[in-house]
């Protein structure tokens, strides 16, 4: 029998069982997913982010939208009715850091690309309140004067490459071409319209 | 998930409860000390000190009761590895009864009202199909259209008779079902700044504004007979086919002030109604449009 006494007075001691028992949890739910294939293999038809729509997606992270959207649809019928399909696995595999969140004080986002229009988009964006009056969500309006320029698109997705996204020689090369000169707000909305549109498998209907 | 990954998660899962178990029975005190005594810890801060008491028992019958009830939950869940527990739970079974649970309830009543024509469903009779049509409509586009339906900037008042493509109970249904495309072309750089004024000036005079510079107006004509009649008409009465609004009235989707109209016949506009039948089922679609339907009937 150990003492209490001989773990409290034993710092190391402690430290060292303190791991092995908070470690249990980690290597039983999180080590194993590295080796499911429906975890780290893509959704059927799977597409990449486009140069634009990955620039749209670090706006996103940089105006925080992660911070009051989730982008997790949960298998509940009140969710899926409201949102569509429930969210799958290998649907995020290409995706780095996720973006799932943790609250939602705005709606989920997962699947909102071509529920509303780019226009829509822009103006909410702008000013929430010109298109829905009780909207408490901030206004950007800077996004309309920032301008893109491309300088680090091509090594973002360089990078995305080595962590396994498969991003063609042919796309990194067009990157910088295809987002220079733009607006954040247009990458931002592209990036928007995207979300739940890079594979077709499912349904979204509600 | 393989043999060894199941096999894994369980051996780990079982050996921390276990362990954890293991844990408190051996730095517990020994049987001799569970009733509290006497005896001290051996330090003292400021003239505090503190006995050496084991644990009390209903704390320690705490613990316990947590590692009956995690071993009770890897009986009935899913857990342990491939093991889907006694109760065969899965979330997504769970999804697929409460859809299944919801079609039998739902279903009879979305039949009941797709079996009757959008005209029929104006009757006060049907007035649930219509209150099933307005939620629906508040959940899917008001965001846009406005909770009154009295649209925005941009955004298509439905409650006025004033149509883009048309009103009647199957344009409606269409425009929903597949969506619409505005195409105004930007005509900037075809007619240059004057031309864009001149013609503004024209597409004034047709809804009867009286403060327009009428030399303009008259130079704008022979453009817009040119380059606009062709989907607004020669009247600028507009065409539904094409989604080419009517500009002799008062209605104007991007506001109808000099600048505004200057603006939109510059850069030109590319409003977009998205499709739905991607987003919601027929009857969904065959309600909403009824309630739309409705805005403009009264």
């Amino acid at each position: 029998m150990i003492k209490h006494e001989t773990i409290e007075k034993n710092i190391g001691l402690m430290i060292l069982l303190i791991i092995i028992v908070i470690s249990g949890g980690g290597l039983a739910e999180i080590v194993p997913l590295f080796f499911q294939s429906s975890t780290t293999q893509p959704i059927e038809g799977l597409r990449t982010y486009s140069a634009l729509e990955l620039e749209g997606r670090d706006i996103y992270i940089k105006e925080g939208c992660h911070v009051c959207h989730t982008q997790m649809i949960r298998p509940f019928r009140a969710e899926t009715e409201r949102y569509g399909h429930y969210s799958t696995a290998n649907e995020f595999v290409w995706e780095h850091p996720f973006l799932w969140g943790s609250k939602r004080t705005g709606p989920d986002l997962a699947r909102v690309g071509g529920r509303y229009s780019d226009d829509w988009q822009r103006a909410h964006l702008y000013n929430p309140r010109d298109v829905v009056p009780e909207s408490k969500m901030p206004s950007y309006p800077w996004l309309f004067e920032n301008k893109l320029s491309g300088q680090d698109t091509a090594a973002k997705m360089e990078a995305l490459r080595k962590l396994g996204v498969p991003y063609t020689d042919e796309q990194i090369a067009n990157a910088r071409e295809e987002v220079a000169g733009k607006y954040e707000i247009d990458a931002l909305v592209a990036y928007l319209q995207s979300l739940g549109k890079l594979h077709s498998v499912y349904t979204n209907k509600r | 998930m393989s043999a060894f990954w199941s096999a894994w998660v369980s051996v780990i899962a079982l050996a921390v409860i276990l362990g954890c178990t293991w844990l408190l029975f051996a730095t517990r005190k020994s049987e001799k000390y569970k009733e509290s005594t006497e005896e001290k810890v051996g330090h003292e801060f400021d003239g505090i000190e503190e006995y050496d008491n084991p644990l009390p028992k209903w704390w320690f019958q705490m613990f316990l009761a947590t590692v009956v009830f995690g071993l009770g939950y890897l009986v009935l869940y899913p857990g342990l590895g491939n093991f889907q527990g006694l109760l065969g739970w899965s979330s997504h079974g769970q999804w697929e009864e409460e859809m299944q649970h919801a079609e039998e309830v739902y279903q009879p009543v979305f039949a009941k009202y797709a079996a009757l024509s959008i005209e029929e469903l104006q009757d006060p009779a049907n007035e649930t199909g219509l209150r099933m049509g307005q939620r629906m409509f508040a959940n899917n586009c008001s965001v846009c259209h406005g909770s009154a339906g009295t649209g925005a900037y941009g955004f298509p008042n439905l409650t006025d008779s004033d149509w883009l493509y048309g009103g009647d109970p199957a344009t409606i249904k269409e425009s929903i079902t597949n969506g619409r495309q505005g195409a105004m072309p930007a005509w900037g750089a075809v007619l240059g700044e004057d031309g864009v004024r001149d013609v503004t000036a024209y597409v004034l005079t047709l809804s009867g504004a009286d403060n327009v510079d009428s030399q303009a107006a008259e130079r704008g004509q022979s453009q817009f007979q040119a380059l606009c009649a062709a989907c607004h008409g020669a009247d600028g009465k507009g065409m539904h086919a094409l989604g080419a609004p009517n500009l002799t009235d008062s209605t104007w989707l991007y506001g109808g002030s000099f600048e505004q109209i200057a603006h939109t016949i510059r850069n030109g506009r590319n409003g977009v109604m998205p499709a739905h039948q991607n987003l919601l089922s027929e009857d969904k679609i065959h309600l909403i449009t009824a309630y739309v339907y409705s805005l403009s009937q009264k």
